[in-house]
């Protein structure tokens, strides 16, 4: 394999350059000590970050939005186990189709789903609650958790629970002590996926969260729509630092390769 | 047990036919029903909202608005896209790891963050580009940027080019470095090799980041929805509009439901000319 000539040196640099330029925008805008927007050039300040503690909504929304990430991520994965041990075990008719529906919200605008959500849940009187919240976002985050604990189930060695077995371990034996401890890395990674995943939805969201529901990506668009100022810099600034730092986690203990790209590096199963 | 697979999946299966199928469905009906300033939704089946939709100048220009920027974006991401994985790709191993972490994270970073980002770069007046350029005399109006589609599609090209290097990556991971050593030995020059070795064997991974890129950029909503603004409505954001301020939900749900056979038709197409054309590389 050769080497990257300085033409592609400087290629990767622009690219690296264009694609952090917006993210970091943000970071250091968020440190102005201005009332407007600008950067900070001779001194920096935390005025904008204090100030986020005088918005008692994004705070709310935050804590809303944490608590909804951590819920319905659980249930997706708690839901995603026994299903992709099905679909990794079993030959049986509708298994396709099965695993197509439970992909399927990645491919569903979630524009779509968010206008079904809030017609089904108005209909229901779920309408801009938190449970309908929970309930929506399972289903979006559904495929993150059951793509990797699918891989992990695809991967396991059927040889150890074999051998659990032929030493008179019961069923239920044999998965509380040897499948769930061997799935579990998937498991956690696919719960920090969908996690992440339904921190970050606005675009679902913003249909069906209430005032007094919102979540703070909610919070922080509907905040842009009406005027744009340091706060929302300092805010998206926590944001960034939250995700960067459960992005950081991820790629130590999982590598971010494995993933996004697959089991390996070699192809997508 | 033949029933084993079903009840084990049995959980998932129920609650996507309810909170899935189900709002699915109903919103199919919706785009069905009448609706009127004073009498609210009337579940009567008329064909009036897909008329408008289909035949109305407004909706046909929205429509292709969304589609061109789909397009462009799509367009730019694999031009770019491409060439940086295959750089990434080249790359020694600290480094790789690296550059990789740094252009595939904003994936799970807030869109409202990432598109903020390019507010503050050429929003208006205030605009941090914008003020530069100014200072310097280079430009006497702001750049423009928001409110305009070039404004839409540059976000957008930024918020969804991980998912081409992504495709793009995955592809090169397949290719054996062998038959590039061994063309290299045979007397191909360095672009001989990228025209007729890597191009042909990444293709896949390009079509297939490309056809996530459109189906991303077709149904996009906040980033259109900051840098477009009011002004510059896609498809989705048009839905929004109909939703939560004209309150029109049939007429929405008809602009939602089009939106979402469109894709799903372009999206089934496009994969299924892939893997013809390309049947035995995936094979």
């Amino acid at each position: 394999m050769s080497r990257n000539g300085p033409f592609a040196l400087c290629y990767h640099a622009l690219f690296v350059a264009f694609m952090l330029a917006p993210i970091l925008v943000v970071c250091f805008v968020a440190f102005t000590p201005e009332g407007y927007l600008s950067f900070p050039t001779d001194r920096w300040s935390l005025r904008w970050f204090y100030a986020i503690g005088r918005y008692p909504e994004f705070i709310s929304a935050f804590w809303r939005s944490l608590w909804l990430g951590a819920v319905s991520s659980a249930i997706a994965v708690a839901i995603s186990v026994p299903a992709a041990l099905a679909i990794a075990r079993h030959r049986f008719a509708g298994r396709d189709a099965m695993t197509a529906l439970f992909m399927s919200p990645l491919m569903i605008p979630h524009v779509v789903l968010g206008i079904a959500f809030l017609r089904f849940f108005t209909q229901i009187g779920l309408g801009g609650t938190f449970v309908g919240l929970v309930l929506s976002h399972i289903v979006v985050v559904l495929p993150f958790a059951l793509r990797l604990t699918l891989a992990s189930a695809v991967g396991l060695d059927r040889a150890i629970e074999h051998a659990a077995v032929s030493l008179g371990a019961s069923e239920s034996t044999v998965l509380k002590r040897i499948t769930l401890p061997l799935i579990l890395p998937g498991l956690a990674s696919g719960w920090a996926l969908a996690f992440i995943n339904s921190f970050d939805e606005v675009t679902m969201t913003v249909f069906i969260a209430a005032p007094g529901t919102e979540t703070l990506p909610v919070r922080m668009f509907l905040y842009i729509q009406d005027n744009i100022d340091p706060l929302v810099t300092s805010v998206s600034a926590c944001v960034i630092a939250v995700t960067v730092l459960a992005l950081v986690g991820l790629d130590r203990a999982y590598g971010l390769e494995r993933l996004l790209v697959g089991r390996s590096g070699h192809g997508r199963q | 047990m033949k029933s084993t697979p079903y009840l084990l999946s049995l959980p998932a299966l129920l609650l996507f036919g309810a909170i899935v199928i189900i709002p699915l469905v109903m919103t199919v009906l919706l785009s069905f029903h009448d609706w009127g300033q004073y009498k609210g939704i009337e579940p009567v089946f008329i064909l009036k909202n897909w008329h408008e939709v289909l035949t109305d100048s407004y909706f046909l220009e929205m429509f292709g608005r969304t589609f061109r920027i789909a397009l462009s974006v799509t367009v730019l991401a694999a031009l770019f896209g491409a060439p940086e994985a295959y750089i990434l790709n080249r790359m020694k191993s600290p480094w790789r790891g690296l550059f990789l972490l740094v252009i595939l994270g904003p994936l799970l970073i807030s869109v409202v963050a990432r598109t903020l980002g390019w507010a503050l770069l050429f929003g208006g007046n205030s605009g941090l580009v914008n003020k530069a350029l100014a200072s310097m005399g280079l430009i006497s109006a702001p750049l423009p940027f928001m409110f305009t589609e070039t404004g839409v599609i540059v976000a957008l090209t930024h918020v969804l080019m991980p998912y081409m290097v992504l495709a793009v990556w995955a592809a090169l991971q397949r290719l054996d470095p062998q038959v590039e050593n061994a063309a290299v030995a045979l007397g191909a020059g360095p672009f001989t090799v990228l025209r007729r070795i890597v191009l042909p064997q990444v293709m896949p991974g390009i079509l297939s980041g490309a056809v996530i890129v459109f189906a991303l950029a077709a149904s996009a909503f906040a980033t259109p929805a900051i840098v477009g603004g009011r002004r510059l409505k896609v498809a989705s954001t048009l839905a929004y509009d109909e939703f939560l301020n004209t309150l029109n939900w049939p007429l929405g749900a008809a602009v939602a439901v089009l939106l979402l056979v469109a894709l799903v038709l372009i999206v089934v197409g496009s994969s299924r000319l892939v893997e013809r054309r390309y049947a035995q590389v995936f094979g």
